[in-house]
């Protein structure tokens, strides 16, 4: 993952005056020190720091005795956590809507930016970008401000429409069969324009002759596609892919806690939302922390697997 | 050389055309109703008349809105924190970014440092620990919980890094043998040449900063330092909530659905205005991220 640096030859000059050189690189790494101090102490306390905080998961953390003064109850917490009977909901929530979100999330932009590569009316390609970019850079605040009224059943836009329509309005935010598809479809609505990005971006690289050798052999548009653009984009999707399994802990907890109510935790609850309701709504804090704990442990492994898979199979590295 | 036109290939590029043209309305739809309901007259919004145009068309909700003190505090809190985090976020970005561009031989301890950083993006103590922290660090209903835990964003790092990688060493070694310090030649060499990516980052963090609202929302005990979109957060969560107006005239020209409509498209608003600096600097940023050195 680090960067391994190009060689750097050791020239004439550098060998003759090694001495002096070495001497001098040392004196001149101080002000790189410098520059890093401040973040450096900003991410021992507030990164590192929660990480230390970890221990309470192992204990029975009361807030005014603090971390010295609660008592340890070693795997306590997780033995609760495991047999408490919403956390195997919450886990198979979590898994379900983040799945539906990967798959979708992966297809919807793949398919609009292949579409796209086909436009060549440019003010209608760059209009349409435009457009599908934008919702990528609004909060789930707004979004979700602004589809809880569209879904209203008795004044949302929606609901009217399927009254009008003959139908029974349906309540996707209090139905649990539609809120996961709720979520799934809203947050591919939001991400799936910003998404093509990187895909055209891959698709502008694909070599021209390679579309007119495959015209020479008499391939016609679809084979076209099949055959030529789609292995020419097969390594960003892999890696695309690969990262997002990364991260399939997250269903999207921000979304989520905008859009949720009550009436829907049997199918929308998470494993974010849970340990936010249990931690600080409810300040059972230890138990919450081990349920955390647990996330994070599973998502570092997961995270570190698609890092290291990304690398090997795409060449893909973050330094 | 030009591909012989069939009636199929017609036939698929008009359903292309139509089907990418409807997607993008259906972008754009949402936003549009919102701000129809938001002119709207509470009437006309609640019988579900209005769809892409205001019916009865009145200011009521963004007067009664810009004149609740709520808002306009809220909006005062995220404007604060706006530039504060930003400013923070980019002096740390920068400051970190340029020794980790450095090779681990100008900078053995560079391995290290990345090591420690990069850790972060893999692993966090999660939400209680980042609370209990914040809480003894007493910052609790002060501006810096919002600014100071985030104040390293070290994805930014590693695109800025990537950048610097790429101006060309001998403007560094020339000025080095002028007697310039780093401190220079950072601020005079690499920032000049940096500007692009520094503009982009720069609106990455803006966005950051006015989006976010669950940490204003845990880290803010009394509401009234909530920023803009913890404020919005609490008004759509709530289907229903009774609002004291002593002036009838007010009543008529605003309903709930009118008023968080019009707050809605407020905190959209700055976003908005940002859209086309942001649209034209993204796509270099997405670009940005996938060069590597």
């Amino acid at each position: 993952m680090i960067r391994s640096e190009a060689s750097v030859p050791a020239t004439v000059a550098q060998t003759r005056r090694g001495f002096w050189h070495r001497r001098s690189r040392r004196i001149n790494t101080l002000p790189f020190h410098l520059m890093i101090v401040p973040a450096l102490i900003l991410t021992l306390i507030f990164k590192y720091g929660p990480m230390f905080g970890l221990v309470i998961a192992f204990q029975d953390f009361v807030p005014i005795r603090g971390i010295t003064g609660s008592e340890w109850v070693g795997f306590e917490n997780f033995r609760f956590a495991w047999n408490f009977p919403d956390t195997m909901e919450v886990i198979a929530n979590t898994l379900y809507i983040s799945s539906g979100k990967i798959v979708f999330g992966l297809i919807a932009p793949i398919v609009t930016a292949l579409l796209l590569n086909e436009l060549r009316l440019k003010i209608v390609k760059s209009g349409v970008q435009t457009i599908i970019y934008l919702p990528h850079f609004l909060s789930w605040v707004i979004l979700g401000g602004i589809l809880i009224d569209l879904l209203s059943p008795s004044q949302g836009v929606i609901g009217r429409g399927m009254a009008a329509l003959g139908f029974e309005p349906i309540y996707f935010l209090g139905d649990n069969t539609w809120f996961p598809w709720v979520l799934i479809t809203s947050h591919v609505w939001k991400e799936f324009g910003f998404s093509t990005i990187i895909y055209l971006a891959a698709l502008t690289s694909i070599d021209p002759t390679l579309y007119e050798a495959a015209m020479v052999d008499g391939a016609n548009r679809w084979r076209q596609t099949w055959n030529v653009t789609l292995p020419g984009i097969r390594p960003i999707i892999v890696l695309v892919t690969t990262l997002s399994l990364g991260s399939i802990l997250d269903a999207g907890f921000e979304q989520v806690l905008v859009l949720y109510s009550p009436q829907v935790y049997e199918s929308g609850d998470i494993i974010d939302t849970l340990v936010y309701r249990m931690g600080l709504i409810d300040a059972q804090y230890s138990i919450a922390t081990a349920i955390g704990l647990f996330k994070s442990v599973v998502a570092f492994i997961l995270i570190s697997t698609a890092y290291w898979a990304a690398y090997r199979f795409a060449q893909y590295r973050i330094f | 050389m030009r591909y012989q036109e069939h009636w199929s290939r017609t036939l698929f590029m008009v359903s292309t055309y139509t089907l990418l043209i409807v997607l993008a309305l259906l972008c754009l739809f949402p936003l549009v109703h919102v701000l129809a309901v938001s002119f709207s007259s509470p009437s006309a919004a609640s019988s579900g008349q209005v769809v892409l145009w205001p019916i009865d068309a009145t200011l009521g909700a963004y007067e009664y809105a810009l004149g609740r003190p709520q808002f306009i505090d809220a909006f005062t809190v995220s404007l604060k924190r706006v530039v504060l985090g930003t400013v923070v976020n980019m002096v740390l970005t920068i400051l970190v970014a340029y020794p980790l561009s450095k090779s681990s031989t100008a900078f053995p301890a560079r391995t290290w440092y990345v090591w420690f950083f990069v850790l972060t993006m893999l692993f966090s103590g999660g939400l209680i620990p980042l609370y209990m922290v914040v809480r003894e660090m007493q910052m609790l209903d002060s501006i810096w919980a919002l600014v100071l835990p985030t104040a390293l964003p070290v994805f930014n790092v590693v695109l800025l890094l990537n950048f610097f990688r790429n101006i060309p060493v001998e403007l560094e070694e020339a000025a080095i043998i002028d007697g310039a310090s780093h401190w220079r030649i950072l601020w005079e060499i690499y920032l000049p040449l940096s500007k692009p990516a520094i503009a982009t980052l720069t609106l990455f963090v803006v966005v950051f900063h006015w989006n976010s609202w669950f940490d204003g929302l845990i880290f803010m005990n009394s509401p009234a330092n909530y920023p803009l979109q913890s404020y919005l957060q609490t008004l759509v969560q709530q289907d229903l909530f009774m609002y004291s107006t002593s002036d009838p005239r007010l009543l008529e020209q605003v309903s709930n659905r009118t008023l968080r409509a019009a707050q809605i498209f407020l905190a959209a608003l700055p976003i908005l205005a940002l859209y086309p600096f942001l649209q034209r600097y993204f796509v270099k940023g997405v670009v940005l991220g996938s060069v590597k050195g």
